[in-house]
C-alpha cells in the first residue's frame, strides 16, 4: 500500500513562506500567474494570495479561440473567491498567423506554440505589473515531461514542483479551492476534449504511486513490479522520465575554459540575498 | 549554578557577511537585555549555508584584528557567544567552523568533522574536513560543540562526553525534507529524537540551534531545542520563523541526575578501546 498523504498544514506553511521569501528577497512584492481554469494554476494562485496578499497577485487568463468555456468560468471562480487582480488576454491573434502558414500543422505544434505564446504574455505582464511569474508545473508532469519547454514550464519560482498531482489535489481541497476545479479531469485544454489522463494512458492516481516509489523511495524497477505494478507500465514511465531529462535542465554548454557556467561556476540563485 | 542560555535561530543573507554580522549584533543586544549568559547562533550563521563558489570570499579568521570578529569579540565581553563561520587556516584550507567567544577571547574553534556529500549536500566538494573533537573549559564548566552532520554520527557526542563536556552545543543549517502525513518534517523529527537521546544517554545538557529562512528552494526549519540531563525538553523555538529561545539551565541537575543514573561513572572506556582496536585492526 503506497501512502501519498501529506500534512497539508505543513505544506501550506512552507510553500507560502517560500513564495514570500523568494519574491521579496529580489526586491519584488508582486506575482503574476497564468490562470488556466485548471487545478495546478489555481493552487499556485491561492498560495500566492496567502503569501503576498490578493492585491499583489495578477491572475491572467489567456484563452485561445477554441478554449473551453469551462476554463474561463473556472478561472473566474478563483478570481471571485480569492479577489485577485486579473486580466484576460486572448492569444488567438498571436498564434493564428503562425498556424495559417502551414496547413499541415499538428495539434502538438499548435499546443506548444500556444503554451509559448502564454509564456510571452506572462513575462510581458511580469514587467508591466512588476511581479515575478509563478510556476504551475507539478512534480508528476515535470518528471513525465508532460509540458512544453519554455512554455508552461517557464517561471521565476515554482511553489508546487515538489508536489505530485495527488498532493496538489489534496492540498487544494484543504485550502478550499472551488470544487468544480478540484473535481474535473485535468486537461491542458490545448484542443477540444483533451485530457491529461487520456493522453498519458494512465491515471495520475496510478502513476503518482509508482513515481513515489521510484523517485522518493528509490525502489528499483523490479521492486516496483514486485509491489504489483505492471511491468510495461513501469518501463514506459521510466523511459519517459529519462527521455524528458532535457526539459528539466538548462542547455549544456560545451566546456572550453577552466571555469564554465553550469560546471564549475556554482552559485545559488539567492546569491547575495 | 544556573545559567541563561539563548538560541538565535536566524535567517542569513547568502554570502553577505556584513549584513549577517549586523543581525548577530542586534540579536546579541536583545539577548543581553534579557540577561543571557550564553548565546548560540546556527551553523555558518555569518555566511549562509549553500556557499559553493562563495566559500573563499566569505572566509574569516577568528582574531581580534579581523573586521568581523573584532566586533563579536568585543560583544563577548558581556556574554559568551557561539558563532558559525568559514574558517581559513594559514595554508588556505576552508572549514565549516563554530567559534566559542568569551571575555573578548576565542576559547575554542571546532571544525566540522563530518561533511555530508550526498543527496542534496555537497560540502565535501567545497570544504576541508575537520580532524579533532575536543571539549573545552568555560566559565560554565566543560562544553563541547558539534555542527550538524557531526551529531548524525554517534561517535562525536560520545567523544565529547568522555572528554568532559557536560553541555553540548549543536548548531545546524538543516534543510527541511521528508514531508509526509506527520505534523513534523522527517528531518526535524530525526534531529529532535537524537538530541533528546544524547541528553538522556550522556546525562548532559544538549542544546540545538538550527537556522531558518530559504536558500533557493531549501527551507531551514529552525525549531531550536534544549534538553536537560534527564532528556526532558527545557525549551523549544518555533518552526520556520526567526526567534530567540531562552532556557534556564540549572547545572546542579547534572549532579542530581548522575547520582540517580551513573551512566558516566559506569562507562567502560577501556573495553570500548579494546574492542575498537580489535575491530579496526581486523583484516
Amino acid at each position: 500500500m503506497v501512502e501519498l498523504t501529506i500534512n497539508t498544514d505543513v505544506a501550506y506553511k512552507i510553500l507560502t513562506r517560500f513564495i514570500k521569501s523568494e519574491v521579496e528577497r529580489v526586491g519584488f512584492s508582486r506575482v503574476v500567474v497564468g490562470l488556466s481554469g485548471g487545478l495546478d494554476s489555481a493552487l499556485s494562485c491561492a498560495l500566492a494570495v496567502e503569501a503576498v496578499g490578493a492585491e499583489n497577485v495578477l491572475a491572467v487568463r489567456m484563452p485561445y479561440k477554441i478554449s473551453s468555456a469551462d476554463s474561463l468560468d473556472h478561472a473566474q471562480l478563483m478570481i471571485d473567491q480569492f479577489k485577485v487582480q486579473h486580466e484576460t488576454i486572448e492569444i488567438t491573434d498571436m498564434v493564428e498567423p503562425l498556424f495559417v502558414r502551414d496547413p499541415q500543422i499538428t495539434k502538438l505544434r499548435m499546443g506548444n506554440a500556444m503554451a509559448r505564446a502564454r509564456m510571452i504574455v506572462l513575462y510581458d505582464q511580469s514587467e508591466s505589473f512588476k511581479g515575478l511569474v509563478l510556476g504551475t508545473s507539478n512534480k508528476t508532469e515535470i518528471l513525465l515531461g508532460y509540458s512544453t519547454l519554455w512554455g508552461d514550464m517557464a517561471s521565476a519560482i515554482n511553489p508546487i514542483g515538489d508536489l505530485y498531482k495527488t498532493h496538489v489535489r489534496q492540498l487544494s481541497r484543504a485550502i478550499n479551492i472551488p470544487a468544480p476545479i478540484v473535481d474535473k479531469p485535468p486537461s491542458a485544454d490545448l484542443w477540444e476534449g483533451q485530457t491529461d489522463e487520456n493522453e498519458l494512458g494512465y491515471t495520475y492516481a496510478e502513476v503518482d504511486k509508482l513515481l513515489y516509489l521510484l523517485i522518493d523511495q528509490r525502489y528499483s524497477p523490479q521492486e516496483c513490479i514486485e509491489e504489483g505494478f505492471n511491468e510495461k507500465f513501469v518501463n514506459s514511465v521510466i523511459t519517459r522520465i529519462r527521455r524528458n531529462q532535457f526539459k528539466r535542465m538548462m542547455p549544456p554548454i560545451a566546456k572550453l575554459s577552466n571555469r564554465t557556467i553550469g560546471y564549475d561556476f556554482l552559485y545559488l540563485r539567492d546569491w547575495g540575498t | 549554578m544556573k545559567i541563561n542560555l539563548a538560541l538565535a535561530q536566524i535567517a542569513t543573507k547568502l554570502g553577505d557577511v556584513e549584513a549577517n554580522l549586523e543581525k548577530h549584533l542586534s540579536y546579541i543586544k536583545q539577548a543581553k537585555e534579557q540577561k543571557t549568559d550564553l548565546l548560540v547562533f546556527p551553523e555558518l550563521s555569518l555566511t549562509g549555508y549553500v556557499l559553493q563558489d562563495l566559500v573563499a570570499s566569505v572566509a574569516h579568521k577568528p582574531t581580534d584584528d579581523d573586521p568581523v570578529f573584532k566586533h563579536l569579540l568585543k560583544a563577548s565581553q558581556d556574554l559568551d557567544l557561539v558563532v558559525g563561520f568559514v574558517d581559513e587556516d594559514s595554508r588556505h584550507r576552508f572549514f565549516i567552523a563554530s567559534a566559542y567567544l568569551s571575555g573578548g577571547k576565542v576559547l575554542h574553534v571546532h571544525h566540522k568533522v563530518y561533511l555530508p556529500t550526498y543527496g542534496l549536500f555537497d560540502e565535501g566538494r567545497f570544504f576541508a574536513w575537520g580532524d579533532s573533537i575536543r571539549s573545552f573549559d568555560t566559565r560554565f564548566g566543560r562544553v563541547g560543540m558539534l555542527i550538524c552532520e557531526d551529531f548524525w554520527h554517534a561517535s562525536p557526542p560520545y567523544l565529547l562526553w568522555l572528554d568532559g563536556a557536560d553541555i553540548m552545543l549543536f548548531s545546524s543549517a538543516s534543510p527541511g525534507r521528508g514531508l509526509n502525513d506527520k505534523e513534523k518534517l522527517e528531518s526535524a523529527r530525526w534531529v529532535e529524537r537524537v538530541s533528546k537521546a544524547y541528553a538522556s544517554m550522556f546525562t548532559s545538557f544538549v542544546a540545538h540551534c538550527n537556522r531558518v529562512g530559504f536558500e533557493d528552494g531549501l527551507l531551514f526549519w529552525g525549531g531550536a531545542t534544549v534538553n536537560d540531563p534527564n532528556g526532558e525538553l527545557l525549551a523549544r523555538g518555533p518552526y520556520f520563523e526567526e526567534a530567540l529561545t531562552f532556557a534556564e539551565m540549572d547545572l546542579n541537575q547534572l549532579r542530581r541526575t548522575r547520582a540517580r543514573l551513573p551512566l558516566l561513572r559506569d562507562e567502560r572506556t577501556a573495553l570500548v578501546q579494546k574492542e575498537l582496536d580489535r575491530i579496526l585492526s581486523r583484516g
